[in-house]
């Protein structure tokens, strides 16, 4: 059974939010990763880039397909882990903690309230 | 409604991810296509190869419409004895590749893949209406079950799996007597199984066809009696990654109607001083004066995503084909493919660039196979 962190805030297309401040990091779900397995490659966004909610701005690629992530907000890429880049073996390993991809300054903090609650993503997933 | 192989439910208890794949319903992968692939190199692993198609010809006249119609010399098959072979149209196009297996005088068995079965099939009872010798041709694809047990430790245990000596084709004492390609027909508890000495993965190993329950069994069997061995079930996720790295061509991807044997790169498997056969002329051409496009491998030589089917080849800022089929290779921890170029370019050495979303990145060519052992 996949892993849904209670504390955060989920987007449909598997993509989680934690938000401190006016900053929210991002990262892909458990289940995500679990769906995606192997992930060998991880494409993140420069540090600097303006994206628009639900915009692809990052690409995960496993031994079989590539998949695009896409922004569950909407802000400026403030920083990104490059742990994930060296290491992308790190998005299945830890996907809510040592995984995460990029963080964000929320220029619209309420998009947060349409993202799905814990139990919401859990009930999407089938968990 | 796709089609179920006899071992679904099987594969539904060991929580396979199940896709479609050529109208059948089939495990992409078990727990981690990566898992999988290393099991396969360094210990064993089981593949589920039922959906691929089982055509048997028989007659005084099969040899010689074999002959005919396939590009291999099917008269070095004395019974027992397989071989790889190509079906080419009038072109030289590639309708399949396949294996084709003597099992005892004028009986031989062509396994073809799960795609193409309607199409050789057709092909093969139109050429039958212009053959004038005696032949009987059955698509039994529908009857048989399969599976492949690959990896170096698969001979470890094989033996306890089908336990006696083989009873049709190839006569040996023991399952591990099998040399490569030959076959041999063995007992198991639930009827009769063909064990040939063959594989998709570059490794030793075997592979089992009969009717599903007798598969059913044998799956079971190996599973268990592998078990200490470390053999895990593997996926087609792993199948393709395996088969890449050690360039054995995937119908849809290397081959086509418009692709032919040697450009492909399987030349060996034309025997031209055989007689005549379907696609011969452009084939001796093409050996003679040489093809337009040859069929290359490429490992990546820096960073970057891995390379996947139709993603462009660039040389000297110009686009001179395009990619079959890429992956990461587990084995190499390294991007790898194969591409068709012109010949000029297909030299082991040669510097090319991947187009991989809309950004060059820097590939060598290298010798086949990628992934040699040790």
């Amino acid at each position: 059974m996949s892993n849904v962190p209670s504390d955060l805030k989920y987007a449909k297309s598997h993509e989680w939010v934690r938000v401190t401040g006016d900053v929210a990091t991002v990262g892909i779900t458990d289940h995500a990763q679990h769906e995606l397995t192997d992930i060998v490659f991880v494409e993140l966004p420069a540090a600097g880039r303006k994206v628009k909610a639900g915009e692809a701005c990052a690409v995960v690629e496993s031994v079989k397909t590539a998949s695009d992530i896409y922004s569950p907000v909407s802000g400026e890429i403030t920083e990104v882990n490059k742990a994930a880049v060296d290491d992308p073996a790190l998005v299945n390993r830890e996907p809510f903690a040592g995984g995460w991809f990029y963080k964000i300054k929320l220029s619209d903090p309420a998009e947060l309230g349409s993202l799905l609650t814990p139990d919401a993503y859990k009930a999407q997933i089938g968990g | 409604m796709l089609k179920r192989t006899p071992l679904f439910a099987a594969h539904q208890n060991l929580g396979g991810k199940l896709i479609e794949f050529g109208g059948w319903e089939m495990p992409v992968q078990y727990t981690s296509i990566t898992d999988e692939h290393l099991a396969v190199r360094n210990a064993a692993g089981i593949f589920d190869i039922s959906h691929m198609g089982e055509v048997t010809v028989s007659g005084a006249g099969a040899a010689e419409f074999l002959n005919r119609t396939l590009t291999n010399d099917i008269r070095k098959l004395t019974p027992g004895l397989g071989q790889y072979t190509l079906m080419c149209n009038e072109s030289g196009g590639v309708i399949d590749d396949l294996y084709a297996y003597c099992l005892s005088q004028d009986v031989y068995l062509l396994i073809i893949n799960a795609s193409r079965i309607e199409v050789d099939v057709a092909w093969l009872q139109a050429q039958a209406t212009k053959f004038s010798g005696d032949l009987k041709l059955t698509d039994a694809s529908h009857q048989y079950a399969a599976v492949a047990v690959q990896g170096p430790r698969v001979k470890e245990f094989i033996d306890d799996c089908f336990p006696g000596a083989s009873i049709s084709a190839m006569r040996v004492p023991r399952v591990t007597d099998l040399k490569k390609n030959e076959i041999g027909g063995f007992k198991c508890s639930h009827g009769g199984v063909l064990v040939s000495r063959t594989g998709y993965t570059g490794e030793d190993g075997f592979e089992v066809v009969g009717e599903g329950p007798a598969i059913l069994a044998v799956w079971e069997t190996i599973l268990a009696k592998g078990q200490p061995f470390g053999i895990k079930p593997c996926g087609l996720g792993a199948r393709d990654t395996l088969r890449t790295e050690v360039c054995y061509p995937l119908y849809g991807h290397e081959l086509d109607e418009n692709t032919t044997p040697i450009e492909a790169g399987v030349g060996f498997f034309v025997s031209l001083d055989k007689g005549e056969f379907t696609g011969r002329s452009v084939l001796a051409d093409q050996k003679a004066a040489g093809v337009k496009k040859k069929c290359v491998a490429f490992t990546m030589a820096e960073k970057c995503a891995p390379p996947r089917p139709h993603y462009p080849i660039w040389v000297n800022g110009v686009k001179v084909g395009e990619v079959v089929s890429g992956t990461q290779s587990p084995s190499l921890n390294n991007g790898i493919g194969l591409g068709y170029v012109p010949p000029e370019f297909a030299k082991a050495g040669t510097e090319i660039g991947i187009e991989i979303r809309s950004k060059q990145f820097k590939a060598t060519v290298v010798q086949k196979p990628i992934y040699k052992k040790g």
